[in-house]
């Protein structure tokens, strides 16, 4: 039975015909309070205050499903997997492919060998980006959009130098949405390669990505895709996208640091060289010449990270026990509620102001740097990212050094809000 | 006034405060009467790196004495630069060098401290030595 029954979809948002008690009871029925018991880091103090954790876009919280299975993994069956004969390798592998076909089921990808186990999103996009350096040719043309983190600015600039290929920019506005007039202008039998995330880390704008990959399809470019932001947020189905590449950090879904994904098409995959050298990735070595594993152990040199890839697993079942649908339409009225209690701040600026954005606000005090108040917030035992969030250029677009960014989650409240709020007032005071 | 002698001023002010509110309060105040960098020295050179907020210090010999002024956008980081330069300032390079940093610890402001912080109070510090140790090496 369906616990958040008209919570499926968006049409809540600011709906008339869905009156405010009846709105409350439902987020009721979600039962928050239920959620954040799975949390144990959600009951410690910070500096003598309870913690309210609004740093999600940065790292999330790790639900105790996700530790006992860390914990199972080195209690109980710790082996190197792939190679051993003996039970516990094969328990091991078991275990870690089994993590490879939730994560597989998860993203919709057509088959478990285009899921390229990583340590992370940056991992996944160096690999991407130094595999088509040999793709590319001098004059060929790479896009990445204005609303990018510096992780995925740095790749595609180096691969550029390598290449002689050209970068491109598509442009943002005010609202902190990509200008997609712009990016049609960009396109062109040059393109070779688009970059954008799905959700912006700095902003929260949730980027138009079908649109960006059925362009750029259609001049024959490859679209890679990050969705470090979107993980938490949104079921991303790469086979419904038609995305060439999509990669993620599974602990921005819950699940543990050091590991994510990169999904690629077989196609794509198979085009592109190996990565790294090493163990695992190899099906014959001699002095002479090796020939390389198939896909994915093409990609996957090394001892990969077992525990981390079988806690991140774990974190996906999580995440799935919940429901995405009910957790962004939650996440969405926290969005609501916060931004609302913030504007009632005199002098408080949002940044990103898109009609299409995940939990995120980045925000200002007027005159007041950002740091001050992070560190004001912080001994409130308020945690929220201050500073530019790796996304130089966006902050230099609206002339700030930073922002004070608050990320939710669906294990935050509003009552979480209200301290954020108490204490955004308190530091304006202290500031002023 | 010694460096030592300043030091136990400030611990003894900060003693007074019952929570981290006064302190900080007295801070950002402090930050406020900060003797400002003169404009022409707010140069790239002068900018502290390791810093989330701009930092820019300056020195310059008196006499005998090394002279500090600086300015940061942020105002509690110009409440720590402030303490730093009370402390620091109107010194003799090799009493610069000698000084001990114990006392951020007992007014309370040891969370400044660690070198990844983003404040940079390490980098500040080190910033004022490096500039002590220049001179020094002149006078030598």
């Amino acid at each position: 039975m369906e616990l958040f029954p008209a919570f499926g979809s968006r049409s809540l948002r600011g709906a008339p015909t869905m009156p405010q008690s009846g709105l409350s009871k439902k987020i009721a029925m979600f039962n928050v309070e239920t959620i954040r018991k799975d949390f144990p880091i959600l009951q410690r103090q910070v500096n003598g205050k309870p913690l309210v954790y609004f740093d999600n876009a940065a790292t999330s919280q790790t639900p105790q499903r996700v530790i006992d299975a860390i914990v199972d993994y080195y209690s109980n069956y710790n082996a190197n997997i792939h190679r051993g004969v003996h039970s516990l390798s094969q328990e091991a592998t078991d275990k870690y492919e089994e993590a490879r076909l939730k994560i597989q089921k998860h993203f919709n990808a057509k088959k478990s060998h285009e899921i390229i186990m990583t340590s992370g999103t940056t991992h996944g996009i160096n690999l991407v980006a130094s595999g088509f350096t040999s793709l590319l040719k001098k004059g060929d043309e790479v896009i990445v959009s204005a609303l990018e983190h510096h992780s995925n600015i740095v790749p595609w600039q180096m691969l550029c130098e390598r290449s002689g290929a050209v970068l491109k920019v598509i442009p943002m506005n005010d609202e902190g949405e990509l200008v997609m007039s712009a990016y049609d202008d960009l396109l062109s039998e040059k393109t070779k390669l688009v970059f954008v995330n799905h959700i912006s880390n700095a902003l929260g704008t949730i980027n138009p990505i079908e649109s960006i990959i059925k362009k750029a399809h259609a001049v024959g470019a490859a679209v890679l895709v990050d969705g470090a932001q979107a993980c938490p947020h949104i079921k991303a189905d790469v086979q419904a996208l038609d995305v060439d590449f999509y990669v993620v950090s599974a602990h921005k879904m819950c699940g543990p640091t050091g590991v994510g994904m990169l999904y690629g098409k077989e196609e794509w995959l198979s085009k592109l060289p190996p990565y790294q050298g090493g163990g695992e990735m190899i099906a014959e070595v001699s002095f002479e010449k090796t020939t390389y594993a198939g896909l994915p152990h093409k990609f996957e040199a090394g001892t990969p990270n077992i525990c981390g890839g079988i806690a991140f697993g774990a974190a996906i079942d999580y995440m799935n026990n919940i429901g995405f649908k009910k957790i962004d339409a939650y996440e969405h009225e926290l969005l609501e509620y916060a931004t609302k209690r913030l504007l009632e701040i005199e002098g408080l600026k949002i940044y990103g102001t898109s009609k299409h954005k995940t939990s995120v606000v980045s925000f200002n005090l007027n005159g007041i740097h950002p740091y001050d108040v992070g560190t004001l917030l912080d001994k409130m035992g308020v945690a929220v990212r201050t500073g530019h969030h790796c996304a130089q250029p966006i902050m230099d677009y609206f002339k700030i050094p930073g922002t004070i960014r608050a990320s939710f989650a669906f294990y935050n409240t509003k009552a979480e809000i209200d301290v954020l709020v108490e204490g955004v007032k308190k530091a304006k005071m202290m500031l002023s | 006034m010694t460096i030592k002698a300043i030091q136990e001023d400030l611990i003894d002010e900060f003693s007074m405060f019952e929570d981290w509110e006064e302190r900080y309060q007295y801070m950002i105040d402090l930050g406020k009467t900060l003797p400002l960098i003169d404009e022409q020295y707010k140069t790239q050179e002068n900018i502290i790196k390791g810093c989330q907020s701009k930092v820019w210090v300056h020195a310059e010999m008196d006499g005998d004495k090394v002279v500090f002024t600086a300015d940061s956008d942020a105002i509690i980081t110009k409440g720590i630069i402030a303490i730093l330069i009370r402390v620091f300032s109107n010194q003799s390079p090799q009493a610069i060098i000698d000084a001990d940093t114990d006392f951020i610890d007992a007014i309370g402001l040891k969370e400044h401290l660690s070198p990844t912080r983003a404040n940079g109070l390490v980098s500040m510090i080190k910033q004022l030595k490096m500039y002590a140790i220049a001179y020094q090496t002149q006078l030598n």
